[in-house]
């Protein structure tokens, strides 16, 4: 089921004027922002399909780059973000694709910095909701409602159970996990959504063991 | 004992005699393992957020696009007049309904029910149907999980956005909602709010996505209107007594089918229906001159 709450239908509390386009679009931004890690120098900003079309009557435009400067969806300074993202210079560029995606309401945004790139492809689905689809051209499906940490890794035998293994013995409950790779033998990645805060130390824990490449908290 | 149909929902309510409400409230609790009171607590936020919005756009707001605004303000003078035809609830509820709209349109902050666009029917009929039946703040906190009830199972059976399904998957859902919830407040059966989301989502299908210029501005505040006007009529059928001969979830089914079958051009692409109207694209050629013709800013 796609929609898990009565606050997915019942919310969000949101600048207008659209839902999927204006407030779906922030959360998108913000949880890229989170992926990433920080604020990026540089974004840029793929639409496809209604968004393509009708992103500038929704601030669809203005609603990516407020969730960039990690602007919530009822953050009164969405309407300013794009003069707002200059002064803190983040440069945000917009391609509108022509491209038919699965969901009409697709975004692909890379994020740059001096020495990262990150690509992330979110979906707003309605009202508000969305997934993460892609990272790096990994496939996956991450709701950002949830803690959760991605855990990219080389794709040999024991990982996945190094891993889980730290969260147990922490007393971390895992309400979703996913894992897929790239190509057999080479990079992969774990997505795990958690029920209980995950506290550094154990980050640092997973991040230190044999064949863990890099961790990306994401947290509520 | 999560549910994914009316039929279901009705059912639990019923086994256990309690509201409709009751039913989506324990199955937050169970989902989120939040406790009653945060659960309670976090929509009396988002219903004071949408008396908020009502009572601004009742002072009058324009949009950006100059497009909308102050249609909730004449309609409110009008029955002041005492010379409307239809009653003065039915005209509360849709004066309130395009309120809210008007002040999303603006760029204000609203409560998606269940989005920004069809923001407005689920409140405007509330905050109508409230100065008839004099409901606590508790039950006014219950018909919107009512909503969110009947909502939740439209959202995974079917779509609640307009760029998958249609108006009819925003104001369409957002009608039947409020239908089902008035009943609700009004002392009638899960039964009954089933009917009253039947009789009314069976009025909404096939509705097209055709905003002007791709602004949730026209058509979406009117349709918002005649949703608050929809439901309340299709409450009062309900209570009275009238079923649906074809079943809420059938309906509901119908509507996914609908709108996997909607060309694109008429869900929220701004490509066909009103907006491809001449004076729709004239507006549009006004608003944006020949900006949306170029590819960056």
């Amino acid at each position: 089921m796609k929609y898990r709450s009565a606050f997915d239908i019942i919310g969000p509390v949101m600048i207008g004027p659209s839902s999927s386009h204006t407030a779906g679009a922030a959360r998108i931004g913000r949880v890229a922002r989170t992926l990433f890690g920080h604020q990026p120098k540089k974004a840029i900003v793929h639409l496809y399909g209604s968004f393509a079309e009708t992103y500038k009557g929704h601030g669809t435009d203005l609603a990516i780059a407020g969730g960039l400067l990690d602007f919530d969806t009822f953050d009164e300074r969405i309407p300013q973000s794009l003069q707002l993202a200059k002064e803190a210079n983040m440069e945000v560029e917009f391609v509108i694709e022509s491209t038919v995606t699965e969901h009409p309401n697709t975004v692909r945004l890379q994020l740059l910095d001096e020495d990262k790139e990150l690509e992330v492809v979110g979906v707003s689905i309605g009202g508000g909701t969305i997934e993460i689809t892609e990272l790096n051209s990994f496939k996956l499906k991450l709701s950002g409602e949830n803690a959760a940490i991605l855990v990219v890794h080389n794709d040999q035998f024991g990982v996945v159970s190094a891993v889980t293994t730290v969260m147990a013995q922490n007393e971390i409950n895992i309400s979703h996990m996913e894992v897929s790779r790239k190509e057999k033998g080479k990079m992969a990645m774990m997505v795990i959504e958690v029920d209980q805060k995950l506290d550094d130390s154990v980050l640092k824990e997973i991040e230190g063991l044999p064949n863990v490449t890099q961790i990306i908290k994401m947290v509520e | 004992m999560v549910f994914r149909s009316v039929a279901e929902l009705v059912e639990l309510a019923e086994s256990k005699q309690v509201k409709i409400a009751e039913v989506m409230i324990q199955q937050e609790i169970e989902v989120t393992g939040l406790t009653r009171e945060e659960i309670i607590a976090k929509m009396d936020r988002n219903l004071t957020v949408m008396e908020q919005a009502v009572e601004r756009g009742l002072k009058g707001v324009v949009s950006v696009s100059g497009l909308t605004g102050g249609d909730a303000v004449l309609l409110q003078n009008y029955i002041k007049s005492g010379k409307s035809l239809a009653g003065n609830l039915l005209l509360d509820a849709v004066s309130k309904a395009m309120a809210t709209n008007e002040v999303n349109a603006a760029m204000g902050t609203i409560c998606a029910t269940p989005t920004a666009g069809s923001a407005g029917v689920v409140p405007g009929t509330l905050f109508a149907v409230k100065e008839k039946l004099n409901p606590t703040r508790m039950e006014m906190i219950e018909f919107l999980f009512t909503s969110a009830a009947f909502g939740f199972v439209v959202a995974n059976n079917a779509s609640i956005s307009g760029a998958a399904g249609g108006c009819q998957a925003e104001v369409g859902s957002a009608s039947g909602m409020a239908a089902a919830s008035i009943v609700e407040l009004a002392g009638g059966t899960p039964s009954q709010c089933a009917e009253a989301m039947a009789i009314t989502l069976k009025n909404m299908l096939g509705l097209v996505c055709d905003p002007v210029a791709g602004l949730v501005e026209v058509p979406c505040v009117k349709r918002n209107a005649m949703g608050a006007s929809n439901a309340i009529t299709a409450a009062d059928m309900a209570l009275a007594g009238i079923k649906s001969r074809i079943p809420c979830d059938e309906v509901i089914h119908s509507m996914y089918l609908i709108g996997q079958t909607m060309p694109t051009a008429l869900r929220e692409t701004a490509k066909g229906g009103l907006a491809a109207t001449p004076t729709g694209k004239r507006l549009e050629a006004e608003i944006f001159g020949r900006q949306k013709q170029g590819q960056n800013e």
